[in-house]
């Protein structure tokens, strides 16, 4: 039986899931009305106008999530020279071999751009968002402006959808990683494998 | 707002097939807004009003002739008014009756999300329907001439549907019928473009050298037209010079949209191969245990 090591505390578990399930109920009703070929999404949430209702509530309610997430992650999300290191490897990994990766602590290099790409893309989807949340905040904002605002809205979603899609294709990918979300704790092997200096930390004075 | 089947739909929003559109030899139609004969008496606001049952909130003088000051969820026109100096020292006072211009090309129907809730007809009428209106604003800010309202009751965009119910059944629009001037013609576009150039020729002889027919064509042209006696400059009446639908709303909602959804399924596709090609990472079972 391989010794389990604690990576999530339960509350950051919860905290997670809570801006995944966001992050589906925003997506999903944000799509219906970026194209028509996926205006039947908003069915999902009684109507076209159920769904443009309820999708600046939902988007808000990810980005406060998230910035639960900021707050517990961002320390250890900055990119040092192990990162640096294993960025030169990116490239092996992917071909799938990842006998010589550069050992890297709690999270590696793509790990933390997937992190900042989503710091940056909900910035921009909240401060672009309220600029046309119709009815409340468009009196405000010029019409040239809200133009703007939309198609900004637009590319933010796309590099949140594009960052997610990674998120998780990594985590089918690493096998023992998604029980780190589901239960909190990984094996010592998971970690030796992939995170080696997290694991010496994690095991110092052992 | 009406559902006029008679009124063939050549384009509909948010929808990617062809619609229905055998009948292909419906006259195209236009309104003619003679800004030279109008003498501002807002019969035309009256009659739009009865004709479709709007009643405005009683709003509060601002001081000018504009009343409402603005086009408004239940004043689908209003006429404004201008007191210009296109020449120095010489005074003139200039009205124009505001409302949709339907556009052969409109930009309302193009950022509007919601299927069927904007249609433009054979005859050249762009319509909302405002039963499958969502309330997201998308076409106010695909429109350059800043026409729709949305309401704060209903959530509902609203603007001038050049009476399609009346046109539906041969009738001109209600406030063509009832100017006294006859500031306001209605017929085929054609015969409009034809009698607007008329009287923009009649204004030049008369002194005005820059009289001409606003119908821009940045917008393809547009069903609501004006002849103006300062054509050169239509901002004298707050009209864009050369309106097109802004670049931002085409990349928007032209080529952003199939990109950004071919991407979405290109990247899982591409995990997917990656998978299949590669692998899992899985850990090493190597035998240096207790490091």
């Amino acid at each position: 039986m391989a010794r389990l090591l604690q990576r999530y505390k339960d509350g950051d578990r919860m905290n997670h899931w809570f801006i995944a399930l966001m992050f589906v109920l925003a997506g999903l009703s944000g799509l219906a009305f970026f194209h028509p070929g996926l205006f039947f999404l908003s069915h999902l949430f009684g109507g076209g106008s159920w769904a443009r209702i309820l999708h600046p509530f939902m988007g808000l309610l990810m980005v406060l999530g998230f910035a639960g997430m900021f707050v517990r992650l961002w320390r250890d999300n900055v990119v040092n020279d192990a990162d640096r290191a294993w960025k030169q490897h990116m490239g092996d990994m992917l071909r799938g071999n990842k006998a010589g990766m550069p050992p890297v602590g709690k999270y590696n290099y793509g790990q933390k751009m997937v992190f900042w790409a989503m710091v940056v893309s909900l910035l921009l989807l909240l401060v672009t968002g309220v600029m046309f949340w119709q009815p409340w905040f468009t009196p405000y904002v010029s019409i040239p402006v809200q133009r703007i605002a939309v198609l900004v809205h637009a590319a933010a979603a796309m590099l949140l959808v594009a960052a997610t899609i990674m998120h998780v294709y990594a985590a089918i990918w690493v096998k023992g990683t998604v029980r780190a979300m589901t239960r909190g704790t990984v094996t010592e092997g998971w970690a030796r494998t992939n995170h080696a200096l997290w694991h010496q930390e994690m095991t110092k004075g052992r | 707002m009406s559902n006029m089947q008679s009124l063939d739909v050549v384009a509909r929003s948010a929808t990617t097939t062809p619609t229905p559109q055998v009948r292909t030899a419906a006259p195209q139609v236009a309104k003619l807004i003679d800004e030279s004969k109008c003498i501002g008496c807002k019969a035309c606001q009256v009659a739009c009003m009865n004709w479709n049952d709007l009643r405005d909130d009683i709003g509060t003088n601002v001081g000018v002739y504009d009343n409402p000051s603005d086009l408004t969820p239940s004043s689908w026109t209003v006429m404004k008014f201008f007191e210009v100096e296109p020449k120095e020292g010489n005074l003139e006072w200039l009205i124009r009756k505001d409302g949709c211009m339907h556009c052969e090309d409109p930009g309302c129907l193009k950022a509007c999300p919601s299927p069927g809730a904007i249609v433009k007809y054979a005859n050249g009428i762009v319509d909302f329907h405002s039963e499958h209106c969502i309330g997201c604003g998308y076409c106010v800010k695909g429109c350059p001439f800043d026409v729709p309202r949305i309401s704060e009751k209903d959530n509902k965009a609203y603007k001038c549907t050049l009476c399609s119910d009346r046109v539906g059944v041969g009738l001109e629009p209600a406030c063509v019928k009832t100017c006294p001037t006859g500031a306001i013609s209605f017929g085929t576009k054609d015969d409009m473009v034809a009698y607007g150039n008329k009287r923009a020729d009649e204004l030049k002889e008369r002194g005005f050298q820059q009289a001409g027919l606003y119908n821009p064509q940045g917008v393809g042209g547009t069903h609501v037209m004006y002849v103006m006696k300062h054509a050169d400059r239509p901002e004298l009446v707050d009209l864009p010079k050369d309106p097109s639908i802004s670049p931002l709303v085409s990349l928007w909602k032209g080529v952003a949209k199939p990109l950004a959804v071919a991407g979405m399924i290109g990247a899982v596709v591409a995990g997917f191969f990656h998978y299949m090609k590669v692998g899992p990472v899985e850990e090493k079972t190597d035998e240096k245990e207790g490091a």
